[in-house]
């Protein structure tokens, strides 16, 4: 199992990338996370990563986080308090620019 | 009157069944035992755990920390599956599960997923308004309760462990798992006491 980079608690930005637009690919990255912040909830353990699986190649493990992110600010909608729980690989992660939490 | 048309579907999984047999990936003796475990899984396994859980502190605690080995003491062969991740309702923190990217569903505890589970509309709408969502099912939240949906993209698969509802007290494990449905698995809906015991 490889090293997790990001520990519980950890804030951090999910990579605003769109490999989409570039061509083929196979991404479990929800578009309405990319560019967004969270916070780590948990280290779920590694994972063959599916981007690499999906095209018969080799597929190294790659660290696997639960990750919450507060809902409204993704949606401009819904209610103060309620959040997002959603599985990040650590490639699409990097440290968040503000150590502090959106506010909701 | 001929006999309707063999799909084309049929011949290529034969043909892939074959290479597999040929390569000695699959044998049909696995076939047939992975055919009878997924015939097996209903959501009235995960109702049990669930009941379990509400009875019994030390399966809740091995549920939650392992829902795999809580579902392989329930006699579940989790071989192959994906690790089984159970979400924890509190008084102040209800959990929707969706797979906005397809239909990812903890099959091996639940069978298989409901239509609504898979259609564009619930992954869609289940994710940004989950509270208008939940309240189509007749689902409204007692005040003060947070909701998180958990959306399952990846590697694990997630099963909510509701609360458990009042009026149950020193109710058996059967008459728990009766009322924890599919629906409250996922979250969408609550468990309910039946109206004629609830008036008793």
């Amino acid at each position: 199992m490889s090293e997790a980079a990001f520990q519980p608690g950890a804030r951090v930005q999910v990579r605003n990338d769109w490999p989409e637009r570039r061509g083929p690919c196979h991404i479990r990255t929800p578009h309405y996370l990319r560019g967004r912040d969270g916070t780590v909830q948990r280290v779920l353990g590694s994972f063959a990563n599916p981007e690499d699986l999906a095209f018969a190649r080799p597929a190294p493990p790659r660290p696997l986080y639960h990750v919450l992110f507060d809902q409204p600010p993704i949606w401009h909608e819904g209610a103060a308090g309620d959040s997002l729980l959603v599985e990040i690989f650590e490639h699409w992660l990097e440290p968040a620019a503000s150590p502090v939490q959106e506010a909701a | 009157m001929s006999a309707p048309a063999r799909p084309e579907s049929l011949a290529l999984l034969e043909r892939l069944v074959a290479a597999l047999k040929a390569k000695g990936l699959v044998s049909e003796e696995e076939l047939a035992a992975r055919q009878a475990s997924t015939d097996r899984a209903s959501p009235e396994i995960g109702a049990r755990m669930v009941a379990r859980a509400w009875l019994d502190p030390d399966w809740r605690r091995l549920m939650l920390r392992n829902g795999a080995a809580a579902a392989e003491q329930m006699g579940v062969s989790m071989a192959g599956a994906p690790p089984l991740g159970i979400l924890e309702d509190t008084p102040s923190l209800h959990h929707l599960v969706v797979c906005t990217l397809c239909s990812c569903y903890p099959r091996a505890v639940l069978g298989y997923p409901p239509h609504w589970y898979k259609s564009f509309e619930y992954r869609a709408r289940a994710v940004r308004d989950p509270r208008g969502v939940m309240a189509e099912w007749g689902t409204v939240l007692p005040p003060g309760t947070q909701v998180r949906v958990v959306d399952s993209t990846a590697d694990y698969r997630w099963m909510v462990l509701p609360l458990r509802p009042a009026g149950t007290e020193g109710w058996t494990e059967d008459q728990l798992t009766a009322i924890v449905t599919r629906d409250a698995l996922v979250g969408v809906a609550l468990p309910q006491v039946p109206v004629a015991i609830a008036a008793e």
